[in-house]
């Protein structure tokens, strides 16, 4: 007699490879938009002024103090209700964007910063031009501070990437989700899982520690 | 033309551009419903009062062990650290529920979440205390020690004061976060804050309404925690820190 449930085999594999793969795309989108923006929205924080600040301040507040799941929720059934219903892929990659946009900026922010007001001058005042004291002085110093701080994001960035699986994304959580309804086979699926994302995040999160430990000295 | 083509029974035939803003806010039914909103608010901030306080007191006991010279207790809370701190909080509160669900260990939805968030919290934290201890150099030990103060004496005046100034911020942190996290409930059919939510929204179909409200509920709630919680260091500290 047939049983209701399959049990896991090798021909899983493909499918569960997906699941990596669109967990792996997903997160290097984010990062990678996230890291452009942030460092743009970061660079404007750092150099614009109070009001301005203020006012991309309580943007990027909005964006960190709501949880990302919520975010993903509202975002897919406002632009289904507007009548432009997203692919999965692209409203998870926006939202999870502009989420790191918001980490990141802090992070950039602190970075322009970090470079003292005295090393800014002596760079002028040795006939630099405004965005040749960006791009050859501040950009260079600053991110080199920022870099386990930015690793750190970036991390988090894949670890969150699985919630993309609430609007329907086949990211990995979501694959082993379905494979584990077919097979009930729970424990194992997720041991994997949870091999993988380790496998990812413990080396650069070491790395991350590392580089910070290098720094302080 | 122009005319509404609509059939009741098929929500996904819109207007005839099929484009457009074609969605009617219905607020009445969420505010009928506040009450439980209300309520699952207060789940979630007692789910993660909870989490924070079981995972000071396990954080704390981890730090020792680390900082321990003692080989089984130093790899098992080594182990606890980087297993919470490199996986997503969404795999701990699957394996909480699902996960142990298969080895006949039946948690209900909220200890499901309550347990992963316990972990997660414990796992940074004991960082955050072992940073917080270790940033306090060895010779202030000593220094009071010749004072004459008993060991007791030294961590309470001295190093305890010292280290909670360091690791306030963090736990903060940590706090508002595990607020945040508490949302993941929502996948495991939870009462808090998003588990509400999505109950009420599947009988009402008000999805963007309810969930708005979640969004500025969880809005309020992070940003009174912040609020709170910079009064109270103020207090603590004295505005140094």
């Amino acid at each position: 007699m047939n049983s209701l449930f399959t049990p896991l085999s090798w021909s899983d594999t493909g499918f569960i490879l997906i699941g990596v793969m669109n967990t792996v795309t997903i997160s290097i989108v984010a990062i990678v938009l996230g890291t452009l923006l942030g460092l743009a929205v970061g660079f404007l924080r750092a150099e614009s002024s109070k009001v301005v600040n203020v006012l991309l301040g309580s943007v990027l507040d909005i964006l960190r103090s709501v949880p990302l799941i919520i975010q993903l929720i509202l975002f897919s059934t406002f632009v289904g209700a507007m009548g432009y219903p997203l692919d999965p892929f692209v409203a998870g990659s926006i939202i999870l964007s502009l989420y790191t946009m918001a980490f990141m900026s802090e992070v950039f922010r602190s970075g322009f910063e970090s470079v003292h007001q005295s090393m800014r001058t002596s760079a002028r005042s040795l006939g630099m031009s405004y965005w040749q004291t960006i791009f050859y002085i501040r950009l260079p110093i600053g991110l080199r501070a920022v870099f386990p701080s930015w690793l750190g994001v970036a991390l988090s960035v894949i670890k969150d990437s699985a919630l993309v699986s609430v609007i329907g994304y086949m990211e990995l959580l979501r694959t082993s989700d379905q494979l584990i309804s077919r097979t009930q086979q729970p424990l194992m699926i997720l041991i994997g899982v949870g091999i993988f994302y380790f496998i990812i995040s413990y080396p650069l999160s070491s790395y991350g520690r590392y580089v910070e430990r290098k720094m302080a000295i | 033309m122009g005319a509404l083509i609509k059939h009741p029974s098929d929500p996904f035939l819109t207007t005839e551009s099929g484009q457009g803003m074609d969605y009617e806010f219905h607020w009445n039914v969420v505010f009928q419903n506040m009450p439980e909103l209300l309520n699952g608010a207060f789940v979630t901030l007692h789910v993660s009062v909870l989490a924070m306080l079981l995972g000071i007191v396990i954080a704390i006991l981890l730090a020792i062990a680390k900082m321990n010279n003692s080989k089984p207790y130093c790899y098992i809370a080594t182990t606890w650290v980087e297993i919470a701190r490199n996986t997503p909080a969404l795999f701990q509160i699957y394996m909480a529920y699902f996960g142990l669900g298969a080895l006949g260990i039946h948690l209900s939805p909220y200890v499901a979440v309550l347990s992963a968030l316990v972990f997660i919290n414990a796992g940074y934290l004991t960082e955050t205390f072992r940073g917080g201890f270790q940033s306090i150099p060895n010779t202030q030990y000593s220094a009071s020690k010749s004072l004459g103060m008993t060991s007791i004496q030294v961590y309470r005046y001295i190093i305890l004061p010292q280290m909670l100034r360091r690791i306030y911020h963090p736990m903060t942190n940590q706090f508002v976060w595990s607020i945040l996290m508490s949302s993941l409930g929502i996948l495991v059919g939870m009462g808090e804050l998003s588990g509400t939510t999505q109950r009420l929204q599947s009988l009402s179909f008000r999805t963007l309404e309810f969930f708005m409200v979640a969004a500025v509920m969880y809005f309020i709630i992070t940003k009174l925690v912040l609020i709170s919680s910079s009064l109270l260091s103020r207090k603590l500290f004295k505005g140094e820190i």
